[in-house]
């Protein structure tokens, strides 16, 4: 073959960069596409339900009245029972992860969990809530409450945040773990002082992502029965109840309502102003989403930096 | 070399073979490691001198499948290092190592040091800093960090960090430090700094290196060993190994006609 000559090379690149140009574009339609949606919902949640977005709103409790209906119970139901969550789930799923990925032997059982976790964040969530009504609701007697939500909320991102957890030890070179043991570490000195800690962006990340997804969930929280219309808030600790004074655990056991339910409840009433309720209730929501994942952005951002090998 | 000029034996490979699951990466070697000398091990890529370095602290514990056959006798006590009965973190307790990539923890300068400390149960603060002085000037870095003891240990140099590295390992007083190719991730001024060091440790602890450099093994051991497809071809004194070497296959080593 010849050598291509200067034209013929000028030529061959304009065709590559052609190529190259209609790539970018198509690439920055898919995305505006996308882009667009989601502004399109907040902005449409924005609009319609700006004339309920105000402090009222998220200090009153559901009423048969639309324009003096609020959010109050719902967001603090949202926040107690993501609390639960978080405290049964990062455990279970950080204590698992490291198992896995530090303790257990490679064999054909640690093969079998690893695909079964696997398939068990693909499990519907209203599974979830038919299994939790069975075994919290009834079983343990825990009844319709914000203890049963969150454990039932954590078994739901169980698979998340072990996957997660099991990421971010992976992501520890070998160098680590050699240096930590050829100083005569065991392997739990290894975990207590390296492996935790370095695993900690991406765990945290795992769970708030996790959270962000759960606190979204509706169908196993009906499931268990929460109700959908409550204008009282779970029992502070140490405080007078009708049924005598609360203990520190007593918001366990409150009947309670979260955002998602609330939302669903006021877009199946018949009239219409309860939509405007609807709409600034699914702004908030949306709102607390995107700022825990902004919080998972930060945190990881923040304690990488640290982190380096 | 005669009988009476022969120093102690710090450590002893007798008929060591090892696996890697089916396949026998070290065959029937027999080695002594002298006392407070430093022992070069030579070879081309693959030969297993890693692998056998890694032995000597049953650094092949953490990965399943690697079997151990035959002793390493470790004196004075004269414990069979690869003995089942014998705990690989106890083994690890007495014999450091050097990685060949500089590997710092994430975490101060001051912490890398004392983390060999704190594994074995040091809490006293005084303790403690005495101990990460007297390791970071063993390692000769002390007066490079001693006013930067809080910094994170991965921003300091490549050539500064494996110092590090053999301060951390010095501070639990090793009997025996291994090298495993410490120097082929440093430049060559790094590097002089690292063969120096190892010169002047060899007053306190005994040394086990593996080098791709043979100038290296000529310049900082006593002894030295070449290994070949997973043996020991040829083991003794350095000069004696490099003047005038008994076996062909380290002659062509040496002389660059081979790896």
């Amino acid at each position: 073959m010849q050598p291509l000559t200067t034209e013929q090379i000028r030529a061959v690149i304009a065709r590559g960069k052609a190529k190259d140009a209609i790539f970018q574009a198509v690439g920055i339609l898919c995305l505006a596409i996308g882009l667009l949606v989601i502004f399109l919902l907040v902005g449409d949640m924005v609009i319609r339900g700006a004339a309920r977005l105000n402090l009222d709103f998220f200090t009153q409790f559901a009423s048969r009245r639309a324009a003096q209906a609020g959010i109050l119970s719902a967001w603090v139901g949202s926040l107690l029972v993501m609390l639960v969550t978080a405290c049964a789930a990062v455990p279970l799923g950080v204590a698992a992860g490291l198992y896995l990925e530090e303790y257990a032997k490679r064999n054909l059982v640690t093969e079998i969990i690893e695909i079964n976790i696997t398939n068990l964040a693909a499990v519907p969530s209203i599974v979830y809530g038919l299994l939790a009504l069975g075994i919290f609701v009834y079983a343990f007697g825990f009844g319709q409450s914000i203890l049963t939500a969150g454990l039932t909320l954590a078994l739901l991102i169980l698979p998340i945040v072990i996957v997660a957890t099991r990421e971010a030890i992976r992501a520890i070179p070998g160098m680590i773990r050699e240096g930590s043991m050829a100083v005569g570490a065991t392997r739990w000195q290894t975990c207590r002082y390296h492996i935790i800690p370095y695993a900690m962006p991406g765990i945290l990340t795992g769970v708030i992502i996790g959270l962000a997804r759960a606190i979204g969930e509706t169908a196993p929280i009906i499931t268990i029965g929460a109700l959908t219309f409550i204008a009282f808030l779970p029992p502070l600790p140490f405080t007078e109840t009708t049924e005598g004074s609360a203990g520190l655990f007593e918001w366990l056991m409150s009947p309670f309502t979260v955002m998602p339910i609330q939302i669903f409840n006021w877009t199946s009433r018949p009239d219409p102003a309860f939509e405007v309720n609807a709409a600034a209730a699914g702004f908030v929501l949306m709102a607390m989403v995107l700022t825990m994942n902004g919080l998972a952005i930060w945190l990881r951002y923040r304690m990488r930096k640290n982190i380096k090998w | 070399m005669q009988i009476h000029d022969k120093p102690a034996l710090k450590a002893e490979a007798r008929s060591f073979n090892f696996f890697y699951g089916e396949v026998q990466a070290l065959k029937n070697i027999n080695m002594p490691i002298y006392d407070k000398k430093v022992t070069a091990l030579i070879g081309p890529s693959g030969c297993g001198k890693s692998t056998y370095l890694r032995s000597f602290n049953r650094m092949h514990d953490l990965y399943p499948g690697n079997r151990y056959e035959g002793e390493i006798r470790f004196h004075p006590d004269n414990t069979n290092l690869l003995s089942p009965e014998v705990d690989p973190i106890e083994v690890r307790m007495r014999v450091g190592m050097v990685f060949q990539k500089p590997n710092p923890f994430p975490k101060t300068i001051y912490e890398n040091v004392a983390y060999g400390l704190r594994v074995r149960g040091e809490r006293n603060k005084r303790v403690l800093d005495d101990k990460v002085e007297h390791a970071l000037k063993g390692a000769a870095i002390w007066g490079e960090v001693k006013d930067r003891l809080q910094d994170l240990a991965p921003n300091l140099s490549g050539g500064q960090q494996q110092r590090l590295c053999i301060a951390r390992a010095l501070a639990t007083d090793p009997e025996l430090l291994l090298f495993d190719e410490p120097t082929s991730a440093l430049d060559p001024i790094a590097t002089g700094a690292i063969e120096e060091l190892v010169h002047e440790l060899k007053k306190r602890v005994t040394i086990l290196i593996v080098t791709h450099n043979m100038q290296q093994a000529a310049r900082v051991s006593d002894y030295t060993a070449y290994m070949y497809l997973g043996e020991m071809i040829e083991f003794g004194k350095t000069d004696e190994i490099f003047i005038k070497p008994q076996d062909k296959r380290t002659e062509d080593y040496i002389t660059g006609r081979h790896g």
